[in-house]
């Protein structure tokens, strides 16, 4: 089962662009843009296994998440968006099973929590961006593929006797869908939880009528007039939601200077520089402030574009945590480091949310941005260290990366303080996936403390920033180099795993969400069913799929 | 740096004069390690002049220093012995590797917990001591009583060096700590049982001295071996000063059969209480104590401790080099473990093959067994020259034992197991009884402050202390 690493391949990258796509096509018609699945069964990811029937892989879905990201900031004339199949009889067979038998168990964990974020970020366009997400189903939707259209406002299935939804997981490959699909079944579609029972142990799926009645999907409609509702559908959302004033920009690439140095991986971005320490389990992030700070107005914020401070070392410190996530598995501890003036970072802060105030939707969906990057730190399955050293600048929208952070360190230093401070980034605008901002949930015993933190508006030295509650640790300069060394040595000596599980139990404290169960869901069910010989056993279901013997089950529960 | 924290008050071979963070903590630990000494030393002697020795430096003139000093302006040193360029790890692991100069992340934990065990354990004898002036029986032995008490000091000083050196912050709260801990109290106790006992007497000191400190000294050899070079430089130095305590143990003893046989010899019936002495089967029963007690701070027969700490290469063997397999990872160790019901009774015994790296606990305490043997056979021949039948025995290593396979548990002086009534019936017979610390007490009344002369129950010593007659004055008072 488990492959050569893919640390030991090509590395894994993240920039895409419509014209390089091999498995969708992005069309655009007024307000409505069409964004069809063609998935290329020749070109997958990683050699080894065909793409059929419009099966995906990390690579197909790179390209999704793309098109995604695009449409929000390219487009802001389009106000529906159709996913739909560019292949006969089928919208999508889900994800490959065979990348999947022939991938790690880290990346196949990797591979679903990317999935994942794609989807959360797609339904966020629908919430937060008057960009409405209609699946026009018009061929079988299994596994993956019913779980990109239920991450969809709305699903609508041909009725031709052939297009069906399902979920075959269970019954065919003892495993589960992997993208949130049963939690979306129940918490977002609210089918009944024993039609919902029947539903994922039925490997054909249910077709036509009975979807619609079981609420699995919106409407099930007659294959001759299938087109023609789903466009009527898609004009009449978007006659319902309002224009956006403004243009949009054109996202430019944040491609990283790479080199190697004494083993030490370095990638240099703009505002950001990953360096990656293998020999030592360990990886930096250094995310460095704005230059200058001045107010946005919606044309200087449209002259600036990719350039923007906070868009785009947000884009680039996302880029370097996919990197991270999926080409340098042993980095266990990532060091997060700022450097600038924190007063910049607040002015930055400022600006951009004073001209979010004002309705500009750049303003917006930019926030959004810095709100999903810093969602997809808090859940990567790493150990994360804030270090506050001189000419830090962890303020504001970049405190957030010590909130975020397991721990934090910062030096206390008489001579030469060091400084943090707080803006209105803190307070609301970037909740986590529990829909709590950091503070409130670093808080959560002491709610009062979050809303008296909004009236501190002064920087504060490490004392204050102890006695507050915001850091972890404060040496000072004597013993700092000593309980940084130890703290690093230590953490990077305890097992992967555990860690993992101990993080991701402490960093998600308060509510449930749908979000926060998918994603504690995936976990368990990956790390525990997809370890277990059922599913990747040597007569597993999931290794003999496709083969002519029948997969041998282990028949005791837990 | 202060008046205080200077390299003439401390004397160290840690360049403490250009260690910024070592000055810092030591001027914080230091006024509390003086007011603790002042409060917790030995009672009612803190203005006298004694004659002691002094480490200054580590060199063959240096480590022995003898003058006369006031006990709180003693020069508390930190020493380390000279690094072994190029120290590779000797065991565990780690074996082969070059030797840490800074604590590994990855044991930061264990080596606290480490060093914290050993230095809680030298301020609490101070503690435990600290009456015994007030009965010395002579100038010589309470020179020698307070010679350990400074001593302990400095060893706590050695542990307190590491911590504050090693461990940052948490190292200076350990150290503080260590300061606030106190040997018998219910609330704040020391961490070690033996160490909560009071040692109450002249004969008890000299069995401690002579079996409790013989612990010290095999976990300071274990701990000589360490990959952790600072502390195995430290525990090196530390053993030099260790041989002393012994030293006053063994001869303590010595002194005290000598002085029972010449009593006897006086007696008809051979009897040494009806001749104001320490008769021979109390004596034995002090052994008894004092060894099972000691035997009880190695820790457990069959231990996971034991084995992390030597696969992790932070803990060795006593002289390691001796051995031929440094790694440990297929040898085993054949133990008979007792098999007993809820009663406590030992109903069977089980041959049990321990991997060797869990039952380096007991490796280190057969070393102890054999070491603790040979004093014995010295004073049994002061029995054999003064003609005298009896002789003493170390009991089994099974009798009056709290932990391990063996605590809870009920055992003879030769290790035959037996039921929990018939032991506490023996019990008066094997370990001292209320009437034999009353008796003993009894001769211990009153302290010889007279220079040269002795106590009755005891003989006095061959010879004086750095070529100084007997009849010197140890302690002006």
């Amino acid at each position: 089962m488990e492959h050569a690493a893919p640390s030991s391949q090509e590395p894994i990258r993240f920039e895409a662009h419509p014209s390089g796509y091999k498995h969708w096509v992005l069309t655009f018609d007024g307000p409505i843009a069409r964004l069809a699945m063609d998935v290329n069964q020749e070109h997958p990811l990683r050699p080894g296994y065909e793409l059929k029937l419009n099966s995906y892989d990390l690579g197909v879905d790179i390209e999704l998440a793309d098109a995604v990201e695009r449409i929000r900031f390219e487009h802001p004339e389009v106000k529906v968006v159709l996913v739909t199949s560019a292949q006969p009889r089928i919208f999508c067979a889900g994800a490959n099973i065979y990348m999947l038998g022939s991938s790690t168990h880290a990346f196949k964990v990797n591979f679903c929590k990317f999935t994942n974020e794609t989807r959360n970020s797609l339904e966020e366009a629908c919430s937060e961006s008057g960009q409405h997400y209609v699946a026009a189903l018009n061929g079988v939707s299994s596994g993956g593929g019913y779980e990109l259209a239920l991450a969809c406002e709305k699903i609508l299935l041909a009725d031709d006797g052939n297009s069906a939804v399902s979920f075959p997981e269970t019954p065919l490959l003892a495993v589960l869908p992997g993208t949130g699909g049963l939690t979306r079944l129940v918490d977002k579609r609210k089918v009944r939880r024993d039609l919902a029972d029947v539903f994922s142990t039925l490997a054909e799926g249910i077709r036509g009528r009975r979807a619609q009645e079981w609420n699995l999907v919106d409407e099930s409609i007659a294959k001759s007039k299938f087109d023609a509702t789903v466009k009527e559908r898609a004009l009449t959302m978007a006659a319902a939601t309002p224009d956006k004033v403004g243009a949009g920009l054109t996202l430019a690439p944040v491609t990283p200077k790479r080199s190697t140095e004494k083993g030490w991986l370095k990638s240099e971005y703009t505002h950001v520089t990953l360096t990656v320490k293998p020999n030592d389990r360990l990886a930096e992030i250094e995310v460095r402030g704005p230059s200058s700070a001045e107010s946005l107005a919606g044309e200087s914020l449209r002259a600036a574009g990719n350039d923007l401070w906070i868009f785009r070392a947000f884009r680039e410190l996302n880029d370097a945590l996919l990197d991270l996530r999926f080409n340098h598995e042993t980095a266990g501890l990532v060091l997060l480091t700022t450097k600038g003036d924190p007063e910049k970072v607040r002015a930055a802060d400022k600006a951009l949310l004073d001209l979010e105030a004002s309705g500009d939707w750049l303003a917006h969906e930019i926030r959004l941005y810095v709100k999903r990057t810093l969602k997809r730190l808090d859940l990567s399955a790493r150990s994360m260290f804030a270090i506050l050293t001189k000419g830090s600048c962890f303020a504001g929208s970049l405190f957030e990366l010590a909130l975020a952070a397991d721990r934090s360190y910062m030096l206390d230093d008489e001579d030469e303080p060091v400084q943090i401070g707080l803006s209105g980034m803190n307070h609301g605008p970037l909740p986590m996936s529990n829909g709590l901002t950091r503070l409130q949930t670093r808080f959560l015993g002491r709610p009062a403390i979050p809303t008296e933190l909004v009236g501190v508006t002064e920087l504060m030295d490490a004392a204050t920033a102890k006695e507050r509650g915001l850091v972890t640790f404060t040496p000072d300069a004597m013993d700092w180099d000593d309980e940084v060394r130890l703290a690093i040595e230590e953490r990077v000596s305890l097992s992967p795993d555990a860690l993992t599980g101990m993080e991701a139990n402490l960093r998600f404290a308060g509510p449930e969400t749908m979000e926060t169960k998918i994603f504690a869901r995936l976990s368990a069910w990956q790390n525990w069913i997809f370890q277990r010989p059922n599913a990747v056993g040597e007569k597993g279901a999931l290794t003999m799929y496709g083969r002519p013997e029948r997969p041998e089950l282990d028949w005791r529960r837990t | 740096m202060t008046s205080v924290i200077n390299s003439d008050k401390i004397p160290n071979n840690v360049d403490l004069s250009s260690d910024k963070k070592l000055q810092r903590a030591l001027e914080a630990w230091q006024p509390r390690f003086i007011d603790w000494w002042k409060e917790m030393g030995p009672e009612g002697f803190q203005e006298d002049q004694v004659y002691l020795r002094t480490a200054i430096s580590v060199d063959h003139d240096g480590w022995a220093h003898f003058d006369y000093v006031k006990m709180p302006d003693y020069r508390w040193g930190i020493f380390l012995t000279e690094p072994e360029p190029n120290r590779k790890i000797g065991f565990g692991d780690f074996y082969g590797e070059p030797a840490w100069q800074t604590v590994p992340g990855e044991f930061r934990n264990s080596l606290r917990r480490l060093i914290v065990t050993q230095g809680d354990t030298e301020p609490a004898s101070v503690e435990q001591q600290r009456l015994l002036g007030q009965t010395c029986p002579s100038l010589y032995d309470l020179r020698n009583l307070f010679q350990v008490n400074v001593e302990e000091g400095r060893h706590l000083w050695a542990m307190v060096y590491l911590l504050h050196s090693y461990f940052g912050r948490d190292g200076r709260e350990e150290a503080e700590a260590l300061l606030e801990r106190r040997s018998g109290n219910p609330d704040k106790p020391r961490i070690l049982g033996a160490f909560n006992e009071p040692c109450q007497n002249w004969l008890s000191f000299f069995m401690f001295t002579y079996f409790t400190d013989r612990d010290g000294k095999y976990q300071l050899l274990a701990l000589a071996e360490s990959g952790f070079d600072p502390l195995a430089r430290t525990t090196r130095f530390m053993l030099t000063e260790e041989a002393h305590h012994m030293f006053v143990g063994e001869t303590g003893v010595m002194r005290v059969v000598q002085r029972t046989a010449e009593l006897m010899k006086k007696n008809r019936h051979e009897d040494a209480r009806a001749e104001g002495g320490i008769d021979l089967p109390t004596i034995q029963k002090y052994i008894n104590f004092w060894y099972s007690v000691s035997l009880d701070l190695f820790g457990g027969e069959i231990s996971s401790n034991a084995a992390n700490f030597f696969a992790a290469s932070l803990k060795g063997r006593a002289k390691e080099d001796g051995y031929t397999d440094h790694r440990v990872i297929d040898g085993s160790y054949a133990m008979d473990v007792p098999v007993a019901d809820k009663e406590s009774n030992v109903t069977g015994w089980k041959k049990e093959d321990v991997p060797l790296r869990n039952a380096m606990n007991e490796v280190l305490r057969d070393e102890y067994v054999r070491d603790s043997q040979r004093g014995l056979e010295k004073w049994n021949r002061v029995l054999e020259e003064a003609g005298i039948q009896y002789q003493f025995r170390l009991p089994s290593r099974r009798f009056h034992r709290q932990n391990g396979i063996y605590g809870g548990l009920y055992f003879d002086v030769d290790g035959n197991p037996m039921s929990k009534e018939d032991w506490e019936k023996s019990r008066d017979g094997w370990l001292p009884s209320a009437a034999d610390e009353a008796y003993v007490a009894s001769l211990m009344t009153a302290p010889v402050y007279e220079a040269g002369k002795m106590a009755h129950w005891i003989a006095p010593p061959k010879q004086g202390i750095k070529g100084r007659p007997v009849e010197f004055e140890y302690v002006r008072r």
